[in-house]
């Protein structure tokens, strides 16, 4: 049993924070949000220049062959500064693709411009009716002759907008709730028969719903076995699940900071209204929530390494409902003890909110992974 | 970052539950399963056998009996007891007053008191609260004065637990009455069977006497019960306090507790199927079941942590695991009472202790109302609140 951090993990942690620190306090994300595609790539070439990108990556592929720890840390100071580049895409969840299903042929075509910051991806699997459930597919994946027709639509892709290549789920076979017939494919965007609609999500981000009619890609985008993707897609998100959950950390640990500074300087009755035993109760409480998601976030980060893809299952579908819980609890108790203040977006403290609460629904929300837990047998 | 046990840890644990399956008397464990209350002689008898084995006060200096355990193998034996289940040692000796006598006691009260403490000769109960003293702990009244080479103690204090069955109580008394709140407290150890001390039993709204009132009316105890300085007791009742962390969050007792809400879940039907099977109660237990499941993590980091920065004074972060700890608790005993449904106002009078099903349903409720206890005693959750909020966020 070891919580540490190694040496190199620390230092990894100084960087991506002294990184952020200079770049990414609240006015500079303004204008990063203004900028096209609605964050910047100056800072991308940062992370990228740093070699933040390319942490996840084996070294033969030109990565640092750095584990789940070193995400995690990634995305807490993500969290903590309310990141908007497309790390969580990009780099965790399509990188997360090309790792665990890509060809050599596919590696050599696409982590080279990943790591160096060149291109990024965006992840197409939410459909109008699937929900959380990531075998519900609509969209057809057709053989022609060597290659694939893809037809169908995928609703808010995050960095829709900007990324050069979509990894797309798609139906190769079966009904649309079929455990099997499931594929993976690499879409250009700028692909024929490919249209985006673009649009900022509630928490800042950019996203598209992108249509798919009769778009025709090779055989070389198929990512592992177009009959047989489910648990390649089910791996992949849920190390997707445990980095959000490390955001959402670095998130609930900001807004707790940002919120005992503000009772430490707001005077009301003469007095700070942090003398008031009403609200230091309740900022203690979201400490207990805090230190609570903090404990599942390293357990879900742990159990990405899982051998066993149900034990896996089960601990992040735990750790998630525990941030869910956390942070919804942090974000809406933030606001309260800010009183009017926080509700007003000149004030950092209701972005985090918002952040928080898209976290809580994205890839399952608490009922979803409550369900997945309680039908996985004991978990203590 | 590794968070499972290692290989050692492993065998250990393993090690531990071969030695209560083959020591822990099956109708002592069958009551802790019921929650029958155990006598006395039964608790007695199992720590001396863990005493034998070398295991009773495993947390102590080797030079005092200590076993060398790591924190975390300190750790896993207690979860062990508390999921076999089987009591754990008296806290009020083993992790209360033991440490106080080691650490700031004479030599002549350490040979005298700890080998005594270990073999249960003493059992001991604690004198801190009073009527008046609560979580104002500071403001006791409980006067001890000095008369040649004696102590008189005059006073009161409360919430005393088990103080029925104890041969010796460790006292906060005021020596100095004109000193300010923190100051003018002396720790003195009192033999229970002294001159002047009358127990009184307070029934609790569960039906059981677990605590008591103890009445000093000029009580002699002779001055070499003094632990350490006089007038210094407020000092190792704060050290005495922070002794008990790995044990505060209860997480082995939850996790039995949650194992018997399966079992008597499966077999109690709601609407014509199992109420586990139930998706509004099995959202609750999952939910607890998660709770509990991110409670041992955090305890366990809690560990890890004073492993590193020892001052043996409390962490603030274990106030943590006393709130979400005793919440646990109470839930869990809650659910129990919703598995059992209406039946759980059967059984409240004497009944046929012969017959078995009867036994554990009448112990339902008393447990359910027994547990509200736990978000009270020890630093009642809004003092742990004002703890958090002061000495960790610096409000």
């Amino acid at each position: 049993m070891d919580f540490e951090l190694s040496e190199e993990q620390r230092l990894l942690k100084e960087s991506v924070d002294g990184l952020l620190a200079n770049t990414y306090d609240f006015e500079q994300r303004k204008r990063y949000i203004k900028e096209n595609g609605g964050w910047s790539k100056l800072i991308w070439q940062k992370l990228a220049g740093q070699g933040l990108l390319g942490v996840p990556f084996a070294e033969s592929d030109g990565g640092f062959g750095a584990g789940a720890v070193e995400t995690m840390i990634i995305m807490e100071a993500i969290g903590r500064a309310l990141v908007l580049e497309p790390y969580l895409p990009t780099v965790v969840i399509c990188g997360g693709f090309l790792r665990h299903g890509g060809s050599v042929a596919q590696k050599v075509a696409h982590l080279p411009s990943i790591i160096d910051g060149s291109r990024t991806l965006a992840f197409a699997q939410l459909e109008k009716s699937s929900r959380y459930d990531l075998y519900d597919i609509t969209t057809s994946a057709k053989k022609r002759g060597k290659g694939w027709v893809i037809d169908g639509e995928k609703l808010v892709v995050i960095n829709g907008q900007s990324a050069e290549t979509l990894v797309v789920t798609a139906r190769s076979r079966g009904a649309q709730r079929d455990k099997g017939g499931i594929g993976v494919f690499l879409v250009p965007a700028d692909a024929k028969g490919l249209t985006k609609k673009i649009y900022a999500t509630q928490d800042g981000l950019h996203a598209a719903d992108v249509t798919f009619t009769s778009v025709e890609v090779g055989a070389e985008a198929v990512v592992g076995d177009p009959e047989n993707a489910l648990s390649l897609i089910e791996r992949v998100v849920d190390e997707a699940r445990a980095a959000l959950c490390a955001e959402a950390v670095g998130a609930m640990d900001e807004s707790l900071k940002i919120t005992v500074e503000y009772l430490k300087t707001r005077k009301q009755f003469g007095v700070l209204i942090g003398s008031f035993q009403s609200l230091r109760h309740r900022a203690a409480d979201m400490f207990v929530a805090l230190e609570q998601a903090r404990s599942m976030s390293m357990l879900a980060t742990m159990a990405t390494n899982c051998d066993d893809a149900a034990d896996r299952l089960q601990l992040v579908a735990a750790a998630k409902v525990q941030i869910a819980r956390s942070g919804k609890l942090i974000g809406e108790e933030a606001i309260q003890l800010h009183g009017g203040i926080g509700m007003t977006m000149d004030a950092r403290i209701g972005h985090y909110f918002k952040r928080l609460t898209m976290v809580e629904r994205a890839f399952g929300d608490p009922g979803y992974h409550l369900r997945r837990v309680s039908e996985s047998g004991p978990l203590v | 970052m590794d968070l499972a046990f290692t290989k050692e840890e492993r065998t250990f644990r393993e090690e531990v539950r071969q030695f209560l399956r083959e020591t822990v008397p099956g109708e002592m464990r069958r009551k802790l399963v019921e929650g029958t209350q155990l006598s006395k002689d039964e608790m007695v008898a199992w720590w001396r056998i863990l005493n034998k084995k070398g295991w009773c006060v495993n947390q102590w200096p080797k030079e005092y009996g200590g076993t060398g355990w790591t924190s975390v193998q300190q750790y896993i034996f207690k979860e062990e007891l508390q999921m076999y289940p089987a009591p754990v040692p008296l806290a009020f000796g083993v992790a209360m007053v033991g440490p106080v006598i080691y650490t700031f006691g004479n030599e002549a009260q350490r040979k005298h008191y700890l080998p005594r403490i270990a073999n249960m000769d003493d059992w001991w109960c604690q004198g801190f609260s009073e009527p008046e003293a609560g979580s104002d702990l500071a403001s006791l009244k409980t006067k001890a004065e000095r008369k040649g080479d004696k102590y008189v103690i005059n006073g009161q204090k409360t919430w005393t637990t088990l103080a029925q069955y104890a041969d010796m109580i460790f006292c906060l008394c005021r020596t100095d009455p004109a000193a300010k709140k923190q100051s003018g407290i002396s720790f003195i150890l009192v033999d229970m069977k002294s001159k002047g001390i009358t127990v009184r039993p307070i029934q609790t709204i569960d039906g059981g006497y677990e605590i008591n009132e103890v009445f000093f009316d000029e009580v002699e105890v002779p001055v070499q019960n003094l632990v350490g300085e006089e007038n210094n007791g407020w000092h190792y009742a704060k050290f005495l306090l922070g002794q008990e962390r790995t044990g505060i969050a209860r997480v082995g007792v939850s996790k039995e507790r949650i194992r018997r809400i399966k079992e008597v879940g499966s077999k109690f039907e709601s609407s014509g199927r199992p109420i586990i099977e139930d998706p509004v109660f099995r959202e609750k237990l999952t939910s607890c079941e998660i709770e509990l499941k991110a409670l041992e993590l955090t305890q366990l980091r809690v560990i890890a942590d004073e492993n590193k920065h020892s001052s043996g004074m409390p962490n603030p972060a274990s106030s943590v695991l006393k709130i979400k700890g005793s919440e646990i608790q109470q839930t869990t005993t809650e659910l129990l009472l919703q598995v059992i449904g209406p039946l759980a106002a059967a059984y409240g009078g004497n009944i046929d202790s012969s017959n078995e099903a009867m036994n554990w349903i009448a112990q339902i409720a008393p447990s359910y109302f027994n547990n509200r206890k736990v978000s009270i005693y020890g630093g009642s959750n809004e003092i742990q609140r004002n703890i958090i909020s002061k000495a960790v966020l610096g409000l």
